[in-house]
């Protein structure tokens, strides 16, 4: 059998010679490999002072968008919710009162939005799913807690700043690749993938 | 008239050195257990802990402080006063070596010469091998007293690997007596008096390498560090003899096993590497001034073993327990018996005898 690699040592039943079996030389070696380790570049990164590179298409930890006036974008249809594998989102609905238009977009909003970072396995099916852009995935790491409570994030830590220096870019990951993933819903992972089907829907659209 | 201050530390002097050896030997088994992660972690391209104050140096105080506050378990069907006694045995034996190892030459103060020495007795290389011996009592007793099949195991790997390298260990000692011609550990330090004489290097490992190379793998076994840590070893026996400790009694046996490691690795560079002595120590004539480098150099020789130790657990892997008892029994004994009968003739070829 030809090797693949010329790294394979084949296996014999030799006899190991006396110096062999002191196994002193091999000892002395092994100690020489591990020494010459002793001062060499380490490959642990110290997390929280230094990030490794990450993809330009990360998906962290969620935002919930506001619009340019500074109105929620949310409209807890609860689609992100229904889309969501994991179920690790759940909102409760409410009406927009008068006087309440400049925080609200839309007359119904989430009263209580929630992401259970835990559960959530940053699929970015949400994402894909909402349809007033509500909700995007980000390039932030989501911390570690000491208190499983702690990661279930409500409107407080996803909803970004109303201040417009503070808002939260979400262009980063919204590459022309994945914009143009995104116009076809045929290749959303929770639909089974129909040729004919998306063919039709395309001809429609056209 | 000597200062009344002088008279006190002449009286109290024994205590007072018996003190410091004692935090010393405390504060150097801390130590290691942060530098027995370093190294390991340097070892295997990591960088280790390094959180716990600038690189990492308050992890001893963080490990301890995590020892003493854990619950405090003594199963029910152990014995209880025995089940404490071997975690004290074990702490114990290792602590009291250090008192007959001479850890530098004498100073001098207020016209008095006081060795560097807690106790300076004639039989100093028994009394080492005797209490040696004793500490197996405190794996054994451990292990049997938890009432819990590993530990029992374990105690027992324990207990016949660490009589097995005894033996082996105790022949070496002798060939070792043979060639310094005396039991006294303040002697054998004095007679490997700087580096040279006139015929030939005065340490003892240059005389006979092989009677180091075997003290050296006892000394291994003795502590139970790899390749030789059978007893604990966690993937067949969850824990070894301490499996059912927990709290401060668990950190005491694996203290007891980092002072074992300083104490074996100070007889070691003072049995055959010297002790305190240095090459051209005889250019200082202060005797202070050379307690001191003494010292120093005692200190530097046994962290190097020190070191030795860690290199050789984070390269060599586990023996297999027959490899270790054949190791032991057919290697070993005879390897030192043959040593031991050759240098006999050679001493009496010689004529040192």
């Amino acid at each position: 059998m030809q090797a693949l690699t010329n790294r394979s040592k084949m296996v014999s039943n030799k006899q190991m010679t006396f110096l062999e079996r002191l196994y002193l030389v091999s000892i002395f070696k092994g100690m020489l490999i591990t020494i010459s380790h002793f001062l060499k570049k380490k490959a642990t990164i110290s997390y929280p002072e230094k990030h490794r590179p990450i993809s330009s298409v990360y998906r962290g930890q969620h935002v919930l968008k506001r619009d340019e006036n500074g109105a929620e974008r949310c409209t807890a249809c609860g689609l992100c919710a229904v889309a969501c594998p994991a179920e690790a989102i759940t909102m409760v609905a409410a009406e927009r009162k008068k006087g309440e238009e400049n925080l609200y977009r839309e007359e119904k909003y989430a009263a209580v939005y929630e992401i259970n970072m835990l559960r959530c396995i940053y699929c970015g099916l949400c994402e894909e799913a909402c349809p007033k852009e509500a909700i995007f995935l980000t390039d932030r790491i989501v911390p570690t807690e000491f208190e499983r409570g702690d990661l279930v994030y409500g409107k407080d830590i996803l909803v970004e700043p109303m201040e417009k220096s503070k808002r939260i870019d979400v262009s980063k990951r919204q590459t022309p690749d994945v914009l143009e993933f995104k116009t076809h819903s045929e290749y959303a992972h929770n639909q089974l993938w129909d040729p004919k089907k998306s063919l039709q829907t395309k001809k429609q659209s056209h | 008239m000597t200062p009344l201050i002088a008279l006190f530390v002449f009286h109290w002097y024994p205590l007072i050195l018996a003190i410091c050896v004692f935090g010393v030997s405390l504060g150097i088994a801390a130590y290691s257990t942060y530098f027995e992660r370093k190294i390991a972690a340097f070892l295997q391209d990591r960088l280790g802990p390094n959180r716990a104050g600038p690189y990492g140096i308050f992890q001893p105080l963080a490990d301890g402080l995590k020892m003493f506050m854990k619950e405090e378990i003594i199963p029910n069907v152990s014995n209880k006063f025995l089940f404490i006694l071997g975690p004290s045995i074990g702490m114990f034996t290792s602590l009291i070596t250090g008192a007959v190892i001479p850890w530098g030459p004498n100073i001098r103060y207020h016209g008095e010469s006081l060795p560097l020495q807690v106790a300076d007795v004639n039989i100093g290389v028994l009394y080492l091998l005797g209490v040696v011996s004793i500490g197996v009592y405190g794996v054994m007793i451990g292990g049997w007293a938890s009432n819990n099949k590993y530990s029992l195991i374990g105690a027992l790997r324990a207990s016949s690997q660490m009589i097995s390298y005894e033996v082996a260990m105790g022949i070496s000692v002798v060939t070792l007596i043979m060639i310094t011609g005396s039991l006294s550990t303040s002697q054998i330090a004095a007679e490997q008096h700087g580096f040279m004489n006139e015929h030939w290097l005065t340490w003892n490992f240059f005389k006979n390498p092989l009677t180091f190379f075997i003290f050296f793998i006892c000394a291994l076994a003795e502590t139970n560090r790899t390749p030789f840590d059978l007893p604990e070893c966690e993937t067949e026996l969850v824990g070894g003899y301490h499996t059912e400790y927990s709290s401060m009694k668990l950190g005491f046996y694996l203290f007891a096993e980092y002072v074992n490691m300083f104490i074996s690795s100070a007889v070691m560079s003072l049995f055959f590497f010297g002790g305190y002595n240095f090459p051209w120590m005889d250019k200082i004539h202060d005797p202070n001034m050379l307690a001191l480098a003494g010292t120093c150099v005692m200190f530097a020789k046994t962290l190097f073993f020190i070191f030795v130790f860690m290199w050789i657990r984070w390269t060599i892997p586990r023996f297999r327990y027959d490899q270790l008892m054949n190791l032991g029994w057919k290697i070993l004994i005879p390897l030192s018996v043959i040593n031991l009968v050759a240098t006999g003739f050679l001493l009496w070829g010689t004529g040192k005898l």
